[in-house]
């Protein structure tokens, strides 16, 4: 016999990366089921294309460009990002311009630094990003939920656009059009694909809590803040809409729970989780109130994607026995 | 992993109620706890034929052997006297002929000096009471403090959890440092492990009457016994013990704790039981005003001081999911450790590694022709399957290595650090903290190995403080 | 026409404002360096490797100054210009060298896959540091060659290189610039930087085993077991055996190759010699000592 020789520790957690990303595709899936309820076959075709895509791009990058023999699409999170992507596009977006985005997300957002681990942007957000600002007009015309079709489907004004245009006007009577705070939370509103569901979302949430995959710190403190700061502003001026609505509009809760929480892109620490998500709060709602775009969501994480290592650089843990000075 | 596991979460207490368990405040995982020899009592191995006594069984210099070839010797004669500095004595724990002093592989994997005996009969000094009868403080008089550890000192104790620092050092608070609390660790975080856990069962009472000692050695009213809650019989029959003769141990309280490792790390057991945390070196325990000793050397502590025995034998787990009969051995210091894997059912077939301790912090060793020291408080043989490490991949920054770390470093960073040899980054980034307990790289999900980049930072950044710590003395 | 005018004016201040700024700020904040530093950097190779002991090439070129200014540039050298950057710099600085004899590192372990039998397996970080925190490693040497490339990921020049089949590293003499990264790389010391020796031409014991002889020949069938026999047959009294080693002094060895014929483990390696004429006078002598029970 020869004996393995090697440093501690000899014994291992059994926890593995594609434990954790298979993990979260599990905690999309109440989600998944929403949008195929709210959108039918829009919803399958973009959801369908924009995974396939991904995981298309990832291989052949690895393989062709990189020249890599090992591959990661087994690892998941090239399934992951072609979920997130695909959640937030309108289900009747055509097919091109989904293998757009999902060619950007991987091929731009992730593989030029590296592949997994290495980009410094969430992939799924770098992509919807792309496709909103080159296809403005067909990302921002949302399909009103509850019809099964892909094309000619009628669109409507979502609750984010109401909002913004009663604060454009101050004109508060423009609130009363939206829907009820419980239709928004179960999903009778128009919007991006898994946006619509705040219920669903946060159910995977709470799973992923359970199975520790992330922790509590992003999603509550990107909640709390634009709670606070939403409900502060309706105090001041009531043409801004109300916070709970604020909350359980748009992008926010799929943002909070599974785009700010990206492992790769988010501070190391809890202390930095925290700054991170205040941050993505406070970015949000100036965004949503104060500028052109009535969804601030991608913008706002994106841009603390950016901040992250600089938090990282500077804001650590608490050292055992540290004495505060 | 493992569904045997019987998560305990509370323990009644004596006072009423149940105990919920303290533990410390930084990080901490919690490893398949696998005791699979906890219900096999103390077993007294074999006296091997030839024992092996490495001079190298404690921190700091080694001891200087003091006998040679062909020597006789007893049960209890010195072999090496303490070096020079940090150091303590060895002794011999067979009678037999001196074989040879020469370099021996030991468990650190290389050759160092030792002192070989071949075993004739069992004869011991007669200095040595080898009675079982409990000798209480009051039998030993008006002892002093200074004779205690004066005793201790001579029978050549160690850390006998494995760290195997001399105890007669740590019994001797540095001027200006008073200890305010005695904390014994009963804690037994490593996995498999069982050693600490049959000995409360089976010596509870000199292990109480050893702490007396200690507390009287140091002057300190204040005692805890750490024990983990998966050992719920060792709580309770202490609690019993020491409700029912209140009047002879006063002043020793059992403190049930959560199983969370490494809690049996020295400052996180002080932060667990008395919740102050030691900071970061040169600060030791004692500036926070506790003292920690091991369950087992206060076990060595009592022998050493009421029966004059020397630290020659010790309690070793041997176990793993193959080894037929998991046992705990009462063993000579000195004993092959083949010897005792074949008293516990031989060699399993698939063992793919050996190692000498945990699985958290053994050492893996190469042979089995290595002894058992004074700091080995276990043998586990780990299956084919078990053994290698999984594939390693990219680091996905999951942050879950930060929140493991119960010193609160940031392992990914240190590990990054030492591929880039960034050793300013690693110092400032206070790589020197690292207890290598190991919770990092257990709970990588990339399987990446952390705690060996680390190792690497903290002896390059080790030997730069030095370095630096030199030039400045010579330059003055 | 006006827009034009203004914009001229407008942009022609802006630019004059900032050329001002950018003039005072450079006389303000002008760093003043021995313009030698620069000097003599400009010689040096620029490869920053730190060989000299110095961080980078800069730094190196400042010590030199310094040196200079005291008045010797003893025990300054750049291993990877050698002799002739060396002069180059002593020149800036009015100052001459004495001429040191050209380097190359040299492993001294041979002990392959095959004369070194795998005891164990190492699973791990792959680094020869992390290996020697294991004692003697994979095989029972504790002295030999750890074979997880600490040397080559130091080396700037790319001039040592893993030879798969037998675990050891190998040299590249044209690239080996001597400048002992590999060697300070190293957990077990097995790399010397060695004299070159004439025409290129070593004699050099390839083992670093301390282990008593007994020892040594079960771990690897190539180590020195110290049998003194080398020592006898020179007669440069070049061989010397410390701590169960032996050791040749390459300033004192003339290259006889006796050695080399003697050692009965084949422990002593020489280079760079032409062919043997007539190889088997001594074949038939090695393989008996072998079989002999020393």
């Amino acid at each position: 016999m020869k004996p393995v020789i090697s440093l501690s520790p000899h014994v291992h957690g059994g926890d593995s990366v594609q434990k954790n990303m298979y993990g979260v595709c599990i905690a999309l899936i109440p989600a998944l089921v929403a949008s195929l309820y709210f959108f039918g076959l829009g919803a399958a075709i973009v959801l369908a294309t924009s995974v396939a895509a991904c995981v298309c791009f990832e291989w052949a990058i690895t393989r062709f460009i990189l020249g890599r023999k090992q591959l990661t699409i087994c690892d998941g999170s090239a399934i992951l990002t072609g979920l997130l992507l695909g959640f937030n596009l309108p289900s009747n977006l055509p097919i091109w311009i989904i293998l757009i985005g999902a060619l950007v997300a991987i091929g731009v957002g992730k593989m030029t630094f590296g592949g997994l681990g290495t980009n410094p942007f969430n992939p799924a957000l770098v992509g919807r990003v792309f496709l909103l600002i080159s296809f403005p007009v067909q990302m921002t015309t949302w399909p009103v939920s509850g019809q099964m079709g892909y094309v000619d489907v009628e669109t409507g004004a979502t609750p984010l656009f109401l909002m913004k245009e009663a604060i454009k006007s101050g004109d508060a009577s423009i609130l009363s059009q939206l829907p009820s705070s419980l239709d928004m939370l179960i999903g009778q509103t128009g919007g991006s694909l898994g946006e619509v569901s705040a219920l669903c979302l946060l159910i995977g949430c709470i799973f992923m809590l359970c199975r520790r995959i992330i922790t509590w710190h992003i999603p509550v403190s990107i909640l709390a803040t634009v709670w606070l700061l939403a409900g502060l502003f309706h105090l001041i001026d009531p043409s801004y809409a109300d916070p709970t609505q604020v909350i359980l509009s748009g992008g926010l809760m799929l943002g909070a729970c599974f785009m700010a929480t990206d492992y790769v892109t988010s501070p190391m620490t809890a202390k930095g989780q925290l700054i991170y998500g205040v941050a993505i709060g406070v970015l949000t709602v100036l965004i949503r109130d104060f500028g052109s775009y009535p969804e601030g969501m991608s913008f706002a994480i994106l841009i603390m994607n950016g901040f992250t290592p600089l938090i990282n650089t500077y804001v650590k843990p608490k050292r055992f026995g540290e004495v505060k000075k | 992993m493992n569904k045997q596991d019987t998560k305990v979460t509370s323990v009644p207490s004596p006072h009423g109620g149940s105990w919920r368990g303290a533990t410390f405040h930084i990080g901490g995982v919690h490893p398949a706890e696998n005791k699979l020899s906890a219900a096999s009592p103390i077993r007294v191995a074999a006296i091997p034929k030839q024992a092996v006594f490495s001079m190298f069984q404690h921190i700091g210099a080694p001891a200087v052997p003091v006998v040679k070839m062909g020597d006789e010797v007893k049960v209890g004669t010195l072999l090496g006297e303490a070096g020079k500095g940090l150091s303590v004595p060895v002794f011999s724990s067979v009678s037999g002929k001196v074989n040879k002093v020469d370099a021996v592989l030991d468990s650190s994997g290389t050759r160092r000096m030792a002192v070989v005996v071949d075993v004739e009969g069992d004869e011991w000094e007669e200095s040595i009471d080898r009675s079982d009868t409990l000798v209480t403080m009051k039998d030993l008089g008006n002892i002093t403090a200074e004779e205690v550890v004066n005793r201790i000192k001579a029978a050549g104790i160690v850390g006998m959890g494995g760290a195997t620092f001399p105890t007669g050092v740590k019994l001797m608070p540095p001027p200006g440092t008073k200890a305010e609390a005695i904390i014994v660790n009963a804690v037994e975080c490593e996995p498999y492990l069982t050693a600490d856990h049959r000995l409360m069962l089976e010596k509870p009472e000199q292990i109480l009457v050893g702490i007396q000692l200690i507390k009287h050695a140091v002057n300190c009213p204040k005692a805890y016994i750490g024990i983990e809650m998966n050992k719920p019989d060792a709580i309770k029959l202490l609690t019993d013990l020491l409700k029912e003769k209140a009047a002879q141990y006063p002043g020793i309280e059992v403190v049930p704790l959560k199983v969370k490792y490494p809690q049996g790390g020295e400052k996180q057991l002080i932060d667990a039981v008395i919740g102050r945390q030691v900071p970061a070196p040169p600060a030791l325990p004692i500036n926070v005003g506790a003292i920690v000793q091991n369950v087992g050397t206060v076990y060595a502590i009592y022998e050493a001081v009421t029966k004059r025995k020397p630290l020659i034998e010790r309690i070793i787990t041997v176990t793993g999911k193959s080894v037929k009969n998991p046992s705990n051995f009462l063993a000579r210091i000195g004993t092959p450790m083949q010897q005792l894997i074949d008293e516990a059912g031989g060699l399993p077939e698939d063992t793919g590694k050996i190692i000498g301790g945990g699985p958290m912090m053994g050492r893996a060793l190469m042979s089995l022709e290595v002894p058992v020291t004074k700091g080995s408080s276990g043998l586990l043989l780990m299956t084919e399957k078990e053994s290698r490490r999984g594939e390693v991949s990219p680091c996905i920054r999951c942050a879950k290595c930060v929140s493991a770390c119960p010193m609160g470093l940031e392992p990914y960073l240190l590990a990054s650090y030492t591929r880039l040899k960034n050793w300013d980054g690693c110092e400032k980034n206070d790589v020197t903290s690292c207890i290598e307990c190991g919770s990092c790289a257990f709970t990588c999900p990339s399987n990446r190995p952390l705690l060996d980049n680390i190792r690497v930072a903290k002896q390059t950044v080790m030997g730069i403080i030095k370095a630096r710590h030199m030039e400045s003395i010579t330059k003055k | 026409m006006n827009v034009i005018l203004i914009a001229v004016i407008v942009l022609g201040s802006i630019g004059l404002v900032a050329a001002l700024i950018l003039f005072l700020a450079g006389k303000k904040f002008a760093v003043h360096e021995d313009e030698r530093i620069g000097q003599v950097q400009e010689v040096l190779p620029g490869a920053n490797c730190g060989g000299c002991g110095f961080p980078g090439c800069g730094g190196f070129a400042g010590a030199c100054v310094k040196a200079a200014d005291k008045g010797s540039l003893e025990g300054l050298l750049c291993p990877v210009g050698g002799q002739p950057v060396m002069e180059q710099v002593a020149d800036i600085l009015g100052m001459k060298v004495e001429a040191a004899a050209p380097k190359v590192a040299v492993v001294r372990c041979n002990g392959t896959c095959e004369s070194r039998p795998r005891i164990a397996e190492f699973d791990g970080a792959q680094s020869c540091k992390v290996q020697q925190m294991l004692g003697s490693g994979e095989t029972a040497c504790a002295y030999g060659c750890l074979g997880c490339g600490d040397c080559v990921a130091a080396c700037q020049f790319d001039a040592i290189r893993m030879n798969p089949e037998t675990g050891l590293p190998e040299v590249d003499e044209e690239k080996c610039t001597a400048c002992g990264a590999c060697s300070k790389a190293c957990p077990r010391g097995v790399i010397e930087i060695r004299l070159k020796g004439l025409k290129n031409r070593r004699v050099v014991v390839l083992c670093n085993n301390k282990d008593k002889g007994a020892q040594t020949r079960k771990a690897c069938s190539v180590g020195c077991i110290a049998c003194q026999k080398c020592v006898k047959v020179c007669k440069f009294e070049a061989i010397t055996v410390d701590a169960n080693l032996a050791y040749i002094d390459a300033e004192k060895c003339k290259l006889c190759r006796k050695c080399e014929d003697e050692c009965p483990q084949n422990a002593i390696h020489a280079f760079n010699f032409p062919p043997k004429k007539s190889p088997l006078p001594t074949s038939p002598k090695g393989g008996g000592d072998k079989s002999s029970d020393y």
